[in-house]
Formats: C-alpha cells, sequence, structure tokens
C-alpha cells in the first residue's frame, strides 16, 4: 500500500520516478497524444525544409510549408474531413462502422445544391436571405434522418454496420448521382458560400480572431481552476500548482500559437484592391514592389508594394465550424450520460445493456449524429467549391476513417477521443498537402497516406502493449 | 406466515423449442439467502435473469412483496430494487470504477452533465467500506484484479439500496481472502434485511451461505430444502440425480458417494 503524500492528480506515488514521469504524472497530460503531435511537428518541418530545398520561400525553415499561408490553407481543407471525423470516433467507439459518410455528404451536398440553385433560386429571387437557411437546414435535416435510417436498421433489425453502410456507400453515391442527373450544380447562393471560408465575409479578421483567442485562454484557465476546487471540495488529491500551471501556458500558447498564424495570412491581393475600391478606402502612396502582400498607389496606378493597405483573413469560417465541432463533440463525449453510455457500450456491450441503457437507441442517435455532421461537411465542402458534384464526397469516408484511427481509435472499440481525432485529420491533411507542395505526384501520395495509416496504428500498437 | 419479498410463480422460457426453465416455483423473504444450484445448463441462471429483466418469461408470474410487477428490462428490475452481480462481471472495461459504479444511473450537476467528481466521492466512500485498500479510482476497470473488479461489481449493486440482491457466482474468480470478503458481505447484507439469490456451483459454500438451496436440472426444479435439514451429500444428490431427500433409494445414496 502506498503511504506517500505527494501525488499526482491520479492519485499515484509520484516520488519515486524520474523527472520526466514525474511531469507527465503530475499533469496528466497524455503522452500519446503528445507523440502525435510531436510526430506532426517533425513532418511539417521536414515539409518545409524538403520544399525549400526545391525553391526557397519565407517559411520558418525556408520552405513553403510552414508560411501562414500554406498552414491557413491547411487548416481550411482539414474542416470538413474534421467535421465528420469527431462523429466517425464516436461510431468506433461504440464498435460500430460508418462507410457510407462520403457518398452521403455528396448525395447532401448535391441535394442542398439543387434546392437552392435549381428551386429556391428561382422560387424566391437569386441571393433571397431565405435561400441559404432553408438550404442548410434541408442538409442538416437531410443528414440526420439519413444517418438515423442506418442506425435504425443497424439497432432494430441488427444488421451488422458494416454492411449497412458498404450497401450505403453504393445506393447514395446513385441517389447523388440521380439527384442532378450527373451534373455539377453551380453556384452557390452568396451567404451559403461564406461557409466555404473562400470569400472575405467568411474570414473573422484580426481583431475578433484576437478576441476569440483571449477568450478561449480565459476559458482554459477557468476549467483548470474549478476543476481543482471541485477536487479540493472533496477532498481529492490534487496536481501540483506548478503542473496547473504548466497546463494552462501550454493551452494557451496552442491557442495563441494558432491564432498569430491565421492573423498573419493577408488577403489575396486582388480582393483588397476591390474591397479598396468598393468601398472606397483610401489607398496609401507607395513603392512597387512584387513580392508585398499590400497594396499601394503608384502614381495612378495599383500596385503591391511591402508597406500599404492590407487585410488579413484570421480565422475562416469552416475552420471556425470544425474547432467548434470539436469542442462540442468533445463536451458530448466526456461530460454527458449519451458520451459516458457510447464509451461504455464500446467497453462492454452486454455490460451497458444489463445496466440498464437502452443500446439501441444509443445507436441509432449516434448514427443520426453522425449524419448531422454528414450534413455539416456537405455544406462547407459544397460551400467551399462553389458547387456541388456526385463526387464531392469520394473516398472522404476512408479519410475519415483513417484520420480516426491515426488519431487513437481502436477499431475494437471503447477507446478514442475527440481531440485524438481532429489531430489525425490534421496529420493526414498534412502529409497530402506537403506532398502537392513538393509536386509529387497523386498517385505517390496515395501511397503515402496509405502506408502512414498501416504504421501509424502499428506504433500505437506498441504504445500501448509497452504500457500495459 | 409473512409475505415473500419475491415470488416466482410457475415461470418458463423456452428458446428455440428447448424449455430452459419449466415451470418453475421459487420463494425468498426478507433477511434468507436461496442457493440455486444445478449442473451447467439446469436453468438458473436463466431463471433468474427473469428477475433482473435480462430475459423476458415466457409465462409465470413474478411478485414482489405479493404484487404482481412487470418485468421487461433490467430497467424495471432496477425500479423494483432488484440488483444482480453477473458471473461475467459486467464492467465496461474502458471507464474506471466510478462510471461503472453509476453506468445508467449517473450523478448528474445542475446543469445536466456527469458530476464525475461527486461520482467518485461516492465511489470512494462505498469502496472504502467494502475494500479498504482499493485506491485505482482513476484507471479502466480492464487494469483491475479481479478481487477489485468484483469489489465494484458487488459495490455497484449495493450502493442503490437494493432489496434483492442477485449474485451469479460471486467467488467464482476469487483468491480465499477476497471470498471470506464476500461471504462477511453476504452476511452483513442478510442482517440488514435484503433477500438474495445466490447462483453457485459449490455445494459446500452454499450450505455455509445459504438458508434454502432450490436445485433444478434440466429445466425443472427438483426441490427446495433448508440446509441445516440436509447434508451436503443430500444437496449432491438432488443435482446429479434429480431426486429430493425423501426420494432416494440407499443404492442412490451409494452413487453419490
Amino acid at each position: 500500500m502506498v503511504t506517500t503524500t505527494e501525488r499526482g492528480g491520479s492519485g499515484q506515488d509520484i516520488r519515486r520516478d524520474n523527472p520526466i514521469k514525474a511531469f507527465f504524472r503530475a499533469t496528466e497530460l497524455d503522452t500519446r497524444i503528445l507523440g502525435m503531435v510531436g510526430a506532426m511537428l517533425v513532418i511539417w518541418v521536414i515539409f518545409d525544409v524538403w520544399s525549400g530545398m526545391l525553391r526557397p520561400n519565407e517559411g520558418l525553415f525556408g520552405g513553403a510549408f510552414l508560411t501562414p499561408r500554406n498552414l491557413w490553407t491547411l487548416l481550411v481543407q482539414t474542416s470538413s474531413i474534421a467535421v465528420m471525423t469527431t462523429g466517425m470516433v464516436l461510431v468506433i467507439v461504440m464498435r460500430e462502422i460508418d462507410l457510407s459518410v462520403g457518398s452521403m455528404l455528396s448525395m447532401v451536398a448535391v441535394f442542398g445544391a439543387v434546392l437552392q440553385v435549381y428551386h429556391l433560386g428561382p422560387a424566391l429571387g437569386v441571393g433571397h436571405p431565405a435561400i441559404w437557411i432553408i438550404a442548410m437546414a434541408a442538409c442538416l435535416l437531410a443528414g440526420t434522418l439519413v444517418g438515423a435510417f442506418n442506425g435504425y436498421l443497424i439497432a432494430f433489425l441488427q444488421i451488422p454496420s458494416f454492411i449497412v453502410t458498404l450497401g450505403g456507400l453504393i445506393a447514395y453515391k446513385g441517389v447523388a448521382f440521380l439527384l442532378a442527373s450527373g451534373e455539377t450544380v453551380a453556384p452557390m447562393d452568396k451567404t451559403f458560400k461564406i461557409v466555404g471560408g473562400g470569400v472575405p465575409e467568411g474570414w473573422l479578421g484580426p481583431f475578433w480572431s484576437w478576441t476569440l483567442g483571449i477568450l478561449a485562454c480565459i476559458g482554459i484557465v477557468l476549467a483548470l481552476i474549478s476543476g481543482r476546487k471541485q477536487r479540493k471540495k472533496f477532498g481529492f488529491p490534487l496536481r501540483p500548482i506548478w503542473a496547473e500551471v504548466t497546463l494552462a501556458a501550454i493551452g494557451s500558447a496552442a491557442v495563441l500559437g494558432t491564432t498569430r498564424v491565421v492573423t498573419s495570412y493577408p488577403w489575396p491581393f486582388k480582393l483588397i484592391e476591390q474591397y479598396a475600391t468598393a468601398n472606397n478606402v483610401p489607398i496609401p502612396q507607395g513603392v512597387e514592389d512584387k513580392s508585398g502582400a499590400a497594396i499601394c498607389m503608384a502614381g495612378d496606378q495599383i500596385v503591391r508594394c511591402t508597406d500599404g493597405l492590407i487585410y488579413y483573413t484570421g480565422y475562416a469560417a469552416p475552420v471556425l465550424i470544425a474547432l467548434i465541432v470539436g469542442g462540442a463533440m468533445t463536451f458530448l463525449a466526456s461530460r454527458t450520460r449519451f458520451g459516458r453510455y457510447i464509451y461504455a457500450i464500446g467497453g462492454n456491450p452486454e455490460a451497458a445493456q444489463l445496466a440498464g441503457i437502452n443500446t439501441r437507441l444509443v445507436t441509432v442517435k449516434v448514427f443520426a449524429l453522425m449524419g448531422f455532421l454528414v450534413g455539416l461537411s456537405a455544406i462547407i465542402a459544397s460551400a467551399r467549391l462553389d458547387a456541388a458534384t456526385n463526387a464531392l464526397g469520394q473516398s472522404n469516408e476512408l479519410y475519415v476513417i483513417a484520420a480516426a484511427v491515426i488519431g487513437g481509435t481502436s477499431l475494437a472499440g471503447g477507446v478514442g477521443t475527440v481531440y485524438g481525432a481532429l489531430l489525425g485529420a490534421l496529420t493526414m491533411q498534412s502529409i497530402q498537402s506537403g506532398m502537392q507542395l513538393l509536386n509529387l505526384p497523386a498517385a505517390f501520395q496515395d501511397i503515402v497516406v496509405g502506408t502512414v495509416l498501416v504504421i501509424a496504428v502499428f506504433v500505437d500498437q506498441l504504445y500501448r502493449r509497452r504500457i500495459k | 406466515m409473512a409475505t415473500p419479498l419475491v415470488e416466482l410463480r410457475n415461470i418458463s422460457i423456452a428458446f428455440g423449442g428447448i424449455k430452459a426453465v419449466d415451470n418453475v416455483t421459487v420463494d425468498l423473504y426478507p433477511g434468507e439467502v436461496v442457493g440455486l444450484l444445478g449442473h451447467n445448463g439446469a436453468g438458473k441462471s436463466t431463471l433468474i435473469k427473469c428477475l433482473s429483466g435480462a430475459y423476458r418469461r415466457d409465462s409465470g408470474q413474478i411478485l414482489i412483496n405479493g404484487e404482481e410487477v412487470q418485468i421487461n428490462n433490467p430497467r424495471d428490475a432496477k425500479a423494483l430494487g432488484i440488483e444482480t452481480i453477473y458471473q461475467a462481471l459486467a464492467l465496461a472495461d474502458n471507464v474506471d470504477a466510478a462510471a461503472n459504479l453509476y453506468l445508467g444511473r449517473e450523478i448528474l450537476t445542475r446543469w445536466g452533465t456527469l458530476d464525475d467528481v461527486a461520482m467518485e466521492a461516492e465511489a470512494r466512500k462505498v469502496m472504502g467500506r467494502l475494500n479498504p485498500n482499493f485506491r485505482r479510482f482513476k484507471e479502466p476497470a480492464k487494469s483491475l484484479s479481479g478481487g477489485q473488479r468484483q469489489s465494484v461489481a458487488i459495490a455497484r449493486a449495493i450502493l442503490f439500496n437494493a432489496r434483492i440482491l442477485i449474485m451469479d457466482e460471486p467467488t467464482a474468480a476469487l483468491g480465499p481472502h477476497e471470498t471470506q470478503m464476500v461471504a462477511d458481505l453476504i452476511h452483513e447484507l442478510k442482517r440488514q434485511g435484503l433477500g438474495i439469490f445466490l447462483i453457485d456451483h459449490d455445494v459446500h459454500s452454499v450450505k455455509k451461505l445459504c438458508d434454502r438451496a432450490a436445485v433444478m436440472k434440466n429445466g425443472q426444479l427438483v426441490g427446495i430444502v433448508k440446509v441445516d435439514e440436509v447434508t451436503e451429500d443430500d444437496i449432491l444428490a438432488m443435482i446429479i440425480l434429480g431426486k429430493r431427500p425423501d426420494q432416494l433409494t440407499p443404492k442412490d445414496k451409494e452413487a453419490v458417494h
């Protein structure tokens, strides 16, 4: 029996451990996740150095990867997959799988596009404010219903989820094709498009981005304080103060660092010019500099320069949505009954049922939630593309599942976290866009992504075996 | 005579034409331990699952305190104060002790979120009574030892003031020390007036822990005897031969020996 008084938050004796172990014990940081973050940072540095060797750029290590522009784009590109991944984690934790998300995304996106372009537009007049509201609500509702339908077949008719959603993968793709006879449906409603983050209205700008970042930091500190208070009230072992401070510092640094990056990415030069002329913003005089991101007047001509009128993007709408969804899903998974039941079912379905949990209803709800998130991703993807096609979500199911698995979700069920899966999505997208920067052929990218998936799971298993 | 706490009357349940439980009647009084014995497949676990809500009986009645009740799922049973400790130690392996204790009955904060801290506090209290050495409140159940898991399972059953406790081979996976702990606990719960159904293979422990023993064979009830009026051999004969002590021939008695 342990009788020492100095303990980590988990109540274990930390005195005999070496300093590194003691640090992780005391802060209760997930070493697995830290390892993943580390691996991702290594990948980033490699891409930056490598791309810099091909063509020097303004990145942190002289390449094109660690630039605000690339990182901003990376976040935007990740968001559609990231949103779906948060739901896939819960599906997989519950020992189920959803292979239909990619086809469902195409189907819902085409449905939403047909609705606004062929029906609502002509009926209400293009640009009518009701269009985007109806279209988005219809996408979310359609996704939820289709997901609930999948869940019903799985939970009540007891058809394995692999089969139900494999059928969905094939069938929903067919529906997506039929809805628009295989045509590309475009363009999207002006307001609808904001969600894609491709237009200035979809960018938060530096002021609000920083406000949000600082609020998030305050939130982190408050959460740590309230957690400590709670544990103190019941007389539980507490983390050392230095560990709490370290956690707050790490969290805040991550938030502020991200904010710094996204607020350093200027609007495209052409958009600054358009915006300035449209809104009669005075453009200062300056000297032309083709490498600058700002605009100046050189005589009566608008030119690029280093020191002139400039706007920065800040957080893009899809990234904000993915972050909010990530936060909400983490809350759902860890702080609510519903989340607890999902994990319990994944850990031991029979035990969950014997404990009085309505496992069938939970299954339907999880698949409905997955469908809702697919609907949201369909909105993001079609808004970003400014069009919907029946190929929009192609192979997305594979990326979504891969992201969840790279992020530490066990296909055996019961284990997985939302933030891990988000990191998995970001890692996978990093590899893909990194290789695009290096101009590697698409076939090669596929090979690398597939290999990384397998290696990631292998390393994860080694890790788990070691800590057992 | 006092009203029985539980009466299972003429319970039958069949799976695919095979009668797993065939017209069985058993009762249980407050402060009493009734052992259920029989070979594997004799139907004792199946019978008890009708009471715990895991199975739905095909026919028969269940009476609690003399009133007929409907038990269609585990929630119904729990609402009536019937708690079950399953043989397979029905714990969710991936969540911690407190989460398992409160599975399906979580304590919520006033905002409707899980109150993990309050649950851990209660868990520490109840586990402190049952198994004072237990410290691993933050670890998933799969990393606990057999005895620790069993104490979590028992704690879960008594945490919600059960009136009727069903224990399915509670000591099967335990060492001698932990087995004694369970025996002490059964005596304590009995003293508090709970009724306990104890499913067990071991005639010796049934004789020690139970007031009466109900023996089943091939889905049917062989008989119910008071354990201090019969010998272990008598009970064994009921299990093996399916005959009550008064039906035994001298030859039967020899066969059992």
